[in-house]
């Protein structure tokens, strides 16, 4: 990868992604063989916002890479709940760390962060913007099971506010991959991502049903759809209900159709959905792990040069 | 224009802001931050016959000069305006704007979840992409609104 920091995944080339998936595959095949490998470097995990799979996966990651690892505790009890500013967080912790992985209620903080430090940030979610180290998962994910060539991809859900949705759909714009969006009208793909896959000349499609292109999907990315994006609960429950698959809405599905999701799920995917072979979003999750050892064995090493 | 249909009187020393979009006048002024309490001697003239734009707007600011992120700005409402830079009644300096690649510190973001929202050591920025404005830091598109979210 060329660049010091992951903000965005708009900014990833189609070799920076297979970089990192090649090296994330020779990690998975034997991770051993990077145990230790960056043994006294310090990686900060500043999460502003809660998380348990990306944090903890960051953690383990680093750690399985003889990394340590710091983090600022609850936000509630830290500096921040003082009205530190975020330009001052990542100064200061700058000084402890060798990289910093940020989690950030507000679009652009990562960008912003990156301004003002050399170490190495990673964005692991700012706002309802980008989620890149998720990408890198998704898509080794994706590769694993199909590669990432002549390929039919759907995402479904909350596709305005799903900061992996943005990531995913433009790190996708790099392979050829015909792209179908699922969504309620209200929570379709905002102008901003829009304009980037119109530039990067994406062949889109959007739908309001799963049933108008289940058949020809070779993956189905699910995302949940929240509460509070809607003003009131019934209108909340008559629309996530419709954006919900059970082993029964698959049935029209391609065999090797692979189900995806960033979780956590509350109920867009029924458990019996996990009893097929199309249920793909523990093994992706897991993939956390060896992509995430992948991506920061390639920054520190490139900080190194 | 002649002497006859003049509505606004000739300036001696400051700015002339001509072939401006009909209607923007007032967004230009936004633009230079001028509401009247500043005391400069300021003429707009709004809807005024013109052979290149049909009506345009045409703004005179006595003893002020613009600044470039001005000029950025004012390019994207105005693209077809001249900055004329009067001294002693004579137009010393006739510019045609050009529309920048970005603008810097002039224009707030309206992503209120923006981080250029949050009260952080940050000025905003945003590419000028070919319909609009885009902010640097969170990717939102403005585009026929710009007007609105002038902040100097």
């Amino acid at each position: 990868m060329r660049q010091d920091h992951l903000i965005t995944a708009t900014q990833l080339s189609r070799a920076d992604i297979e970089a990192v998936l090649d090296r994330a595959r020779k990690v998975a095949a034997d991770p051993s063989a990077y145990a230790g490998r960056h043994a006294g470097t310090v990686l900060a995990l500043c999460f502003f916002e809660p998380s348990t799979r990306t944090r903890m996966s960051f953690d383990t990651a680093a750690k399985r890479l003889g990394i340590d690892t710091i983090d600022m505790g609850d936000v509630a009890s830290s500096s921040v709940s003082k009205g530190e500013s975020l330009a001052d967080t990542v100064r200061v912790v700058e000084g402890y760390a060798d990289a910093l992985v940020l989690r950030h209620p507000s679009e652009g903080a990562a960008t912003m962060a990156a301004e003002f430090v050399d170490a190495p940030v990673i964005n692991a979610g700012d706002g309802a913007g980008q989620h890149p180290s998720q990408t890198l998962l998704d898509l080794h994910t994706i590769r694993e099971n199909h590669g990432l060539d002549d390929l039919t991809v759907g995402i479904m859900g909350d596709l305005k506010y799903g900061r992996t949705v943005h990531s995913l759909a433009a790190a996708l714009t790099n392979f050829d991959v015909r792209q179908h969006f699922v969504s309620p009208e209200s929570l379709r793909l905002p102008r901003s991502v829009r304009f980037d896959l119109h530039e990067a000349g994406a062949q889109l499609r959007e739908h309001t049903e799963l049933e108008a292109v289940l058949s020809e999907l070779d993956v189905l990315y699910v995302t949940r759809i929240q509460k509070e994006r809607f003003p009131d609960e019934n209108e909340y429950h008559r629309v996530a209900g419709e954006y919900r698959i059970d082993a029964d809405t698959l049935a029209d599905a391609a065999d090797d159709l692979t189900v995806m999701h960033p979780l956590p799920r509350v109920d867009e995917i029924a458990p019996d959905v996990d009893d097929t072979d199309h249920a793909r979003y523990f093994e992706q999750a897991h993939n956390g792990v060896p992509v995430r050892m992948a991506l920061l064995d390639t920054l520190l090493e490139a900080d190194d040069e | 224009m002649n002497e006859h249909e003049l509505r606004v009187a000739k300036i001696r020393n400051g700015t002339v802001i001509d072939h401006v979009e009909g209607g923007q006048a007032l967004n230009v002024l936004a633009i230079l931050g001028i509401d009247g309490s500043e005391g400069l001697s300021v003429s707009v003239g709004m809807n005024v016959p013109s052979d290149r734009l049909g009506r345009k707007d045409v703004v005179k600011v006595e003893d002020r000069e613009l600044s470039p992120s001005e000029v950025d700005v004012l390019s994207l409402i105005a693209p077809e305006a001249t900055i004329n830079i009067i001294r002693e009644f004579d137009v010393a300096e006739k510019n045609r704007v050009t529309r920048p690649e970005r603008v810097a510190g002039v224009l707030s973001c309206p992503n209120r979840n923006c981080i250029t929202n949050a009260d952080e050591p940050v000025e905003t920025r945003f590419d000028v992409v070919p319909d609009g404005v885009r902010c640097d830091y969170c990717a939102t598109v403005l585009r026929s609104d710009i007007a609105a979210h002038i902040d100097v």
